[in-house]
Parts: structure tokens; sequence; C-alpha cells
């Protein structure tokens, strides 16, 4: 079942909220970004929650009007009316009183959420029986997705995504360093509300297909784990709507091979497992790699340090240094040194005399920067520089011991 | 990006005529935070080609200043204007160097993007960055003896590293004003000179610089005009002239040690 969900064999309607979801995780992915890296995540969640008095004044309006309550294009518009309230609440107390973000987000999330849930109350009570069925905004219900919804949801998340290319410049300026966008003229708290508002669009695309309680995971957790794999922000911006997009498609596709799978708790917890896959293996920044290194680091610094010891006629107190010099060959378990123990022991002090000097040099300052106590210096100068650091070595008589 | 063009201050004032040569000149300007005014009534005139620091006491205002003229804050009162010109008409002949410890060096971008951030007015919401701006960007950083680091990430710099990628940036804006809110803050020996020697040549050029400045044992070699401040203007004036004993008790009150006095030497002793 999952494979045919996977390659979009499991019907119309499973191929169309696969879609609809991969094109929405993709969009989320994005704009999350630059959330993400202006240090902003949990202003999401208090717009996803701004929401929901949104859907119900929207549906209570469109059913006083005789219409359709349900219809989607409706709620969303109620739904961006009240988050876009919301947002403009939280803009405005950060900025003009004393509140720091985190106590705004609160309180606009908890006021928001708290009136919503009193209008979808009133609603249930109202339609006596008749189920309004607004609480699938909640977690997201796509059993009964429409294919206009669908278009609906592809449509508005490409125009998103086009938004958040044309001004990735711009976002990316006020992320890293609003203080000098200001000064080139930048009209920074205008380029927040522009992402912020970026964000809102995302959440209300994605209000039928995750829900208004996990889209934030949505937003969120793609960033975080291209964070893992790129130290560039353009490519983590691609690689956050790739993973956003993935886990949209897998999560809605698992979904569907299964009757009553939630889609958008399904799609939350992809993105949770390609997170965790990113955080234990990712190469750079994933845990694994870390500890890897940090472990190869600790045995060479051993190494060296038992090798000057070496040459200096040192005894060896740690074990595991002396450990590590037999195992290769370089001493004995008494601690004295073999004929391969004394060459690699004097190379060692030759390298450290050589790597003093060169920091004294102002030109290798770029080499000595990644000198890490360790390396080889033929790594990283050249035979003749070294030829030159030697000469002066000799000249002062110098050399280690 | 003209979609994120400023409608700060500066509008209603056509300049101060009379100072129309001035690179900089500030008149009346205050700054609150709350009810408390960082930098009251501050009157400031910057002549063109020379090298002011800025100098006073912790929470003396110094980088409000710097932040205030740039717009960066909100003025409560004043004029300022920037080559006769108001602020906003001026922008791209000033360029700016923050407080290196206000940004995140962890952020995903490497030294050749952030020196390319100090050409974003030139290349506009959509510009390709073309192979003259990364030459143009390189020489920045060839400048600041940091060339080698280009593809770097930044968060594997030192500290002196990330202020001379900060002063590259800056150079990067091609400007005629440079501010610089404490370059020397915390950087190595070299470091210091390196960002000294291109602070020169700027000024060799004709260009203009001010700083604020922590150091009163480097004022006296590093510029040639001083501005001293504590909330309120102490003293303004060439470093011969105003760089005393006098206006430095009370710009900093009786926080200056007495054998601090005797180390720099002051005038009038």
């Amino acid at each position: 079942m999952l494979i045919e969900a996977l390659t979009l064999q499991l019907g119309y309607n499973a191929t169309l909220v696969a879609i609809g979801a991969g094109l929405l995780g993709i969009a989320a992915g994005a704009a999350g970004t630059f959330l993400f890296l202006r240090k902003r995540a949990l202003v999401s969640d208090a717009i996803s929650h701004a929401t929901l008095p949104g859907i119900g004044l929207a549906f209570i309006v469109m059913v006083a009007l005789g219409g359709d309550g349900r219809n989607l294009a409706g709620l969303m518009l109620g739904a961006a009316l009240t988050a876009g309230a919301g947002l403009l609440a939280m803009h405005w107390l950060t900025r003009r009183t004393r509140l720091a973000e985190d106590a705004a987000i609160g309180a606009v999330l908890s006021v928001f959420f708290g009136f919503g849930v009193v209008l979808l109350t009133v609603i249930q009570s109202l339609s006596k029986g008749r189920q309004a069925g607004l609480e699938e905004f909640l977690l997201g219900a796509t059993a009964g997705m429409l294919y206009a919804d669908a278009v609906l949801i592809a449509v508005a998340g490409a125009v998103a995504v086009l938004a958040i290319w044309l001004l990735r410049r711009p976002m990316t300026l006020v992320a890293f360093d609003p203080g000098f966008a200001a000064s080139i003229g930048m009209n920074v708290p205008r380029v927040d509300l522009t992402m912020m508002g970026l964000v809102m669009a995302v959440t209300i695309i994605g209000l039928k297909v995750v829900g208004l309680v996990l889209i934030v995971a949505l937003l969120i957790i793609p960033p975080v784990t291209a964070r893992f794999w790129s130290n560039h922000s353009g490519h983590v911006l691609w690689i956050a709507g790739a993973l956003g997009g993935l886990a949209g498609f897998v999560g809605a596709a698992i979904s569907a091979s299964a009757p009553s799978l939630p889609t958008g708790p399904l799609i939350v917890l992809t993105a949770f497992a390609l997170f965790t896959v990113s955080l234990l293996f990712a190469p750079g920044r994933g845990i694994l790699v870390v500890w890897l290194r940090h472990r190869r680091h600790q045995r060479r610094i051993h190494l060296r340090q038992g090798l000057l010891a070496l040459a200096q006629e040192l005894p060896i107190y740690e074990r595991y240094t002396l450990r590590l010099l037999v195992r290769a060959g370089l001493a004995r378990p008494d601690g004295v040194p073999t004929q391969a123990g004394r060459a690699r022991a004097a190379k060692a002090c030759r390298d450290e005399a050589r790597w003093a000097i060169a920091r004294r040099i102002h030109s290798h300052e770029a080499a000595v920067s990644r000198y890490d106590g360790l390396m080889p210096i033929e790594q990283v100068l050249t035979l003749d520089e070294i030829h030159e650091i030697d000469r002066q070595i000799d000249a002062g008589g110098g050399g280690c011991a | 990006m003209a979609e994120f063009a400023d409608t700060t201050p500066g509008k209603r004032s056509q300049g101060l005529p009379a100072l129309a040569d001035k690179p900089l000149a500030v008149r009346g300007m205050t700054v609150s935070y709350g009810q408390k005014p960082a930098v009251f009534s501050l009157d400031m005139t910057v002549e063109d080609g020379s090298m002011t620091a800025i100098i006073g006491p912790n929470g003396a205002g110094k980088s409000t200043t710097l932040k205030a003229v740039l717009g960066i804050v909100p003025r409560l009162s004043g004029m300022v204007s920037v080559y006769g010109a108001p602020l906003a008409k001026a922008r791209h002949r000033i360029a700016y160097v923050p407080q290196r410890a206000s940004v995140d060096w962890d952020f995903p971008t490497r030294v050749i993007d952030v020196v390319l951030m100090g050409m974003a007015r030139e290349l506009g919401l959509l510009g390709l960055v073309r192979e003259r701006h990364r030459e143009r960007a390189f020489h920045c950083l060839d400048r600041v003896g940091m060339k080698d680091f280009a593809e770097r990430q930044i968060g594997q710099l030192s500290g002196g590293q990330q202020q001379r990628v900060f002063l590259a940036r800056a150079l990067a804006q091609g400007a005629d004003l440079y501010l610089l809110d404490e370059p020397f803050a915390g950087v190595d020996a070299a470091t210091e000179r390196a960002i000294i020697d291109v602070l020169k040549s700027l000024k060799d050029e004709g260009r203009t610089v001010v700083a604020v400045h922590h150091d009163l044992s480097t004022v006296r070699d590093y510029f040639d005009r001083v501005m001293m401040i504590n909330v309120r203007k102490v003293a303004e004036g060439r470093v011969s002239e105003a760089f005393n004993e006098a206006n430095l008790q009370q710009a900093y009150g009786g926080r200056l040690a007495a054998n601090l006095m005797d180390q720099l030497q002051l005038g009038g002793h």
C-alpha cells in the first residue's frame, strides 16, 4: 500500500493530497528558514493559533449570508484576517511596549486561541447536531479534500515560494545584521512584517492539510534540519524547502496507505524522522561525526604530546598516551622510544619550533589560524617558506629542548 | 530595494545649508530610551578628511549617537545632515561598522558573502552577483588581510578576524564617511594594527572616519579630532586641544584614575 501511495497509484484523492502536501511542505520549509535565521521560530505558533477565531467568524458570516459555511477559500480569508490582526498585535506589543517578544507571543497565542475555541463551541451548539466540522482545522483533515482545494493550495504555495525567492536577499541581511540593514536604509520592521506575512500565508495554506496546531512543526523542523547540512544560508533555504516537500509528500502518502491515519501528524513525524537522521548522521554538524572527530582529535593530541615528551626525554604520565605510542610502534611499554619513535619525536619537535616562527610572521596568518597544533607543516606552508623558517631557527640556535 | 526604503526623519529638513561641505553635522539631537535621555541635545560637526574619536564612559551614548545619526534608533529631536543633504538622500555615502558582538557569528554564511552584503544597495533586490562584484569583495578582504579567508564559514573566525570582515564589508560600500562602533574592542594587536592602517589609508584618500573608541591611551596616536560625550557633549575639537585633563575629568567624572592621567601625558600638566 505504501509503495503504491508513494508512486501515486492509490487513486485520485490520495494523489491530490500527496501533491498538495508536498507543495505545502516546500513553501513551509522555505518560509520557515527566515523565521529560524531571525530567531523568531515561535512567532509562527502565535500566528497559527490566531487563525482559529477567523475560521469561526468566517463560518458564521458565510452561513448568515445563506452560503456554504465550509467554503475553504472563505474560511482561509477569515483565518488570514485574524492571523493578520494577531501578527500586528504582536508586532506592536514588542515594538511599542516594554513586553519582550516571548510574552507578546504568549499573550497573542492564548487570547486569540481562546476566542476561537469559544466561537467554535457556540457554532456547534447553534448547528444542533449538524456537525460543522471546523475542529478538523486544528489537526488537519484531508479525507474530504476537493480538487479545487488542492489547486488553491498549490497556487498559493507557488506564489509564496516565488515571493520568498524574490525577497531572500533583504530577509537574509536583516536576519544576519539588522543594524547594518537599517544603516543602508532598509526598513527593518517592514522586512520583518513581510517575512511574518509570508509565514502567515503558508500557515493559512496549510490549515486544511496539517492543521493549525502542527503547522509550526512544518515551518521550523525543515530549516533546523537543513542547517545540519549546510553552512550557507542560500543552501539552507533550498534544502529546507526540499525536506519540507519530502516530509509533506511522504507523510501524506503514508496516511493514505491505511484508513484513519491522520495526515498532519504523519507529515510532522516524517519531518521529525528526517531531522533525527540529520542530527545523528549529517557530516560536519551531526552528533556522530562530531563525536568521531572529537575522538580522533583526542588521539592526535595525546600522540603529539607523547612524541614531544619522548623528544625531551620527559616521563609520560597518562596511560592512554603511552598505549597509543606503543600501539603505533613508537615506544616500548616502559616508555622508551623505538627507532621510529625517535625519528617521529624529532620531527614533531622541529615542527613545533617552525610553527612558533610562523606565528610571528604576519604573512602566514591564514596558515597559522588553520594550525591545530598537530598537522604536518608541509600541508600548510610551501617548501620555500619552511626553508626560510628553518634558516631562522638555525640562526637563532633554536630548535626544541 | 526601493520597497524597503526608509521614511524616517530627514524629509522635513533640507539639510543644514551653512554646513553643506561637512560630512556630518548634527544639531540638537536627543535620543531617549524610555523616559531617560541617552543623548541630550547633541551638536556635532565632523570635518572633511578627519579622523574623529567619540569617547566617553560606559552608557554615555556613544553607540547611540552613531545609531541615531543613521536612523537605526529614532531621534526624539534634532537634525542630521550628511554632506549637506538629509540622511535619506545621502545614505550611499555612509558606511557603518556595527559592534562585532551585535550579530550571531554562527549564522550560516561565508566571509565573502558578508562582504558582498556591503553591496546590497547597488545589487538591489534581484541584481546578480557578477565577477566584478566578487573581485571587489576580494580586494576589500585583501585590504584588511583576510583574502585567504574568503570561503570560510564566519563561525570559524577569531574575534579580530570577525572585526576585519566587518571593516571589509564597510569598504565594499565604497562610501565617503565611515562610522565605526568600537572597532578595536577585544581584538588582537595584529588586527588593531591592520584596522588602523586601513583607516589611515581611507583618510589619505580624503575620506572621513568617525569611530566610537574606548582606549584613551591610543586616542593621540590614532585620531586627529575628538568628541567627548557623557549624554551631553563635553568637548569637541582637535585632539591636541580638546583632549585634556579638564575635559576628561568632566566627561568621566571622578572615574579616571590619577595614574592613567599621568600615562596619557595630557597637556596642562
